[in-house]
């Protein structure tokens, strides 16, 4: 989705690998023999980063562009857009920012919350209609988003429903719930029925048992999902604009300013945002990896 | 991915699954939110679709009806948009597999006995997500107009015609499509030459095969499910984008797709049925595409 189908991804694919490690067969020494990948494949790869990093560096150089009212032109270097984020417009950048943030937080809870309890019924319990409920979960994200958006606004419409920070809210939340089902079914799915067996035998009640068993370890995978609701909510356009009315979310603000010049502000904000995305992945990654560590020496 | 993750838990060991009605409890909330936003609003985009002018109303004041008519009005006038969006995003899904592959056969293959130069490079791979994706757009705009540094160096390099452009043309659609949905291909192709045992490699240049042979016999039809996958996921929201085209980003008026026209009926013109119609239709498509693809590449148990 715009963008975004995201780091769901990523995060959600990297929660699921870890028991894949020896499903490859062991890595026997090959004979070395100098083929065309040997160079050929690392150079053309250092190429596509630098070729994927290039909208981001610029993004990130023009936010210290000392421009007027529209950012196009390198006209020097201040740090004044940094310090005074808010005073272009009356603050209608760090409006939208703090729209954007509401609309990300709320939909990510409800959506997180009905997702893992869907995701925990669809891995541990028989019912009817399975694959209703998997189709039912699945086409949302094999809709486009103009299809999505156009329909809620079109049953907004009929209904009567004004457009507001409620109808995007609601639709935020609608195409989230998938990308938190898949997300935290992996990890479930990945559970060890014997760790909840133990507690079962230590006389744990069903209650106690998913409280303090099954629960925390469910943890990684729904920070994952809820990372990924938010990350899909707060970089939406196609949806919101159909169904904002006159709320106006960051990605929203960049649309409209687009045909007027955007104010470095917005660079200022979109490159704050990159930082502490980055900074969180990373940290994921570090833990992770320290953790396969502790259980590589633990078992070795 | 979501496809990809989709086939990999369905085909885990099932515990065994126990009747409950907890499970109706769980359920119940999550599938009724889906079935009032995401179900009914089809159903009322395909009746919206169907309705005619209000005899009395004014401009966006329609009447149910069953004006199937509406269909064959919007082919009419927009037919360029329709081939145009399935044009665009089929380049669009081309060149990123093959502008991803090498990145995802290098993350999954090549850096698997380096867990930390993998994941960096994982990391860098979803880096685009975490700026705004509509910055990102502008930004090549501004990198690619007339007067950029890399346009005006080009053309004194005498590397570009002095009368060559790019702003408004369909490359540059074609190539912010291409750029956006980049990571959409390289993760799944990423996961699945990633648990690819290299043993089969190692078989096809023991039997005397060069590596391209290796290549083209054993690792490709071997990260088939990455690709289906990738594709799709590259393609159906590239289908619909309107951002890409739209001519205060890297469009012109002779780029708009079938999300521009959507748009503009649904927001502007207030022609609420011919949006409707114009979204039912590339809905339908891409199910249609979508089924025939799945099945022609014989990965059916993806969906």
């Amino acid at each position: 989705m715009s963008g975004e189908v995201q780091a769901a991804a990523v995060l959600g694919g990297l929660t699921e690998s870890e028991e894949l490690e020896d499903r490859r067969g062991p890595q026997r020494p090959r004979r070395r023999r100098i083929g065309l990948g040997d160079w050929l494949l690392p150079v053309y790869v250092v190429l596509a980063f630098i070729f994927l990093l290039i909208p981001i560096a610029y993004t990130f150089v023009f936010s210290f562009n000392d421009s007027l009212k529209s950012n196009i032109a390198w006209r020097g270097f201040t740090f004044d857009k940094w310090l005074n984020v808010c005073n272009v417009e009356g603050g209608a950048v760090c409006e939208a920012f703090g729209n954007s943030i509401v609309i990300g937080l709320v939909s990510t809870v409800v959506a997180t919350t009905l997702g893992t309890m869907i995701a925990i019924a669809l891995v541990r319990y028989r019912f009817r209609a399975r694959s209703a409920i998997s189709l039912l979960l699945f086409l949302p994200m094999a809709t486009p988003e103009v299809v999505l958006g156009a329909g809620l606004a079109a049953q907004f419409l009929a209904v009567g429903v004004p457009k507001d920070m409620l109808t995007i809210i609601l639709a935020h939340t609608m195409f989230c719930i998938s990308f938190v089902v898949v997300t935290v079914k992996a990890r479930v799915a990945s559970l060890d029925p014997a760790l909840e067996e133990a507690g079962r035998d230590l006389y744990g009640s069903p209650r106690e048992v998913f409280w303090r068993i099954t629960f925390p370890l469910l943890t990684p995978g729904i920070m994952a999902a809820a990372l990924l609701s938010f990350a899909l909510s707060f970089d939406d356009f196609i949806i919101t604009n159909f169904n904002s009315g006159s709320v106006t979310t960051f990605p929203k603000y960049i649309y409209i300013s687009a045909s007027r010049g955007i104010p470095a502000e917005a660079n200022v904000i979109a490159s704050a945002v990159f930082l502490v995305a980055l900074a969180i992945v990373v940290i994921a990654q570090v833990s992770r990896a320290a953790r396969a560590k502790r259980l590589a020496a633990q078992m070795g | 991915m979501a496809f990809a993750a989709f086939a990999t838990t369905e085909a885990q060991p099932q515990t065994t699954r126990r009747k409950s009605p907890i499970a109706l409890f769980l359920l119940l909330p999550g599938i009724l939110y889906l079935v009032l936003f995401f179900l009914t609003p089809l159903i009322s985009l395909i009746l919206t679709s169907l309705q005619a002018p209000s005899e009395f109303g004014d401009i966006g004041v329609y009447d149910y009806a069953f004006n199937w008519q509406n269909y064959v009005t919007v082919i009419q006038d927009y037919w360029p948009h329709i081939l145009r969006s399935f044009g665009y995003a089929l380049l669009a899904t081309v060149f990123a597999l093959l502008f991803s592959y090498p990145i995802a056969y290098f993350i999954g293959v090549k850096a698997r006995r380096r867990p930390l130069l993998q994941s960096l490079l994982l990391v860098l791979v979803i880096a685009p997500f975490f700026i705004s994706f509509l910055l990102r757009t502008l930004a090549w705009k501004q990198i690619l107009s007339d007067e950029s540094l890399i346009i005006t160096s080009l053309k004194a390099l005498s590397l570009l015609a002095p009368d060559a452009y790019f702003a408004g043309t369909p490359f540059a659609v074609v190539f912010g499509l291409t750029y956006n949905f980049i990571p959409f291909m390289t993760l799944p192709l990423y996961t699945t030459l990633e648990r690819l045992d290299t043993r089969y490699l190692e078989a096809g240049s023991d039997l005397y095969a060069n590596s391209f042979t290796v290549f083209r016999k054993v690792t490709i039809p071997l990260s088939m499910p990455g690709i289906v996958a990738g594709t799709l996921l590259t393609f159906i929201p590239a289908a619909g984008d309107y951002v890409n085209a739209s001519r205060d980003f890297l469009g012109g008026p002779d780029t708009q797709m079938m999300g521009n026209v959507i748009e503009a009926n649904f927001l502007v013109l207030l022609n609420y049925p011919a949006a409707a119609a114009l979204s039912i239709i590339l809905m339908a498509a891409i199910l249609v595409l979508v089924g025939v693809y799945v099945k022609r590449s014989g990965t059916e148990d993806l969906l």
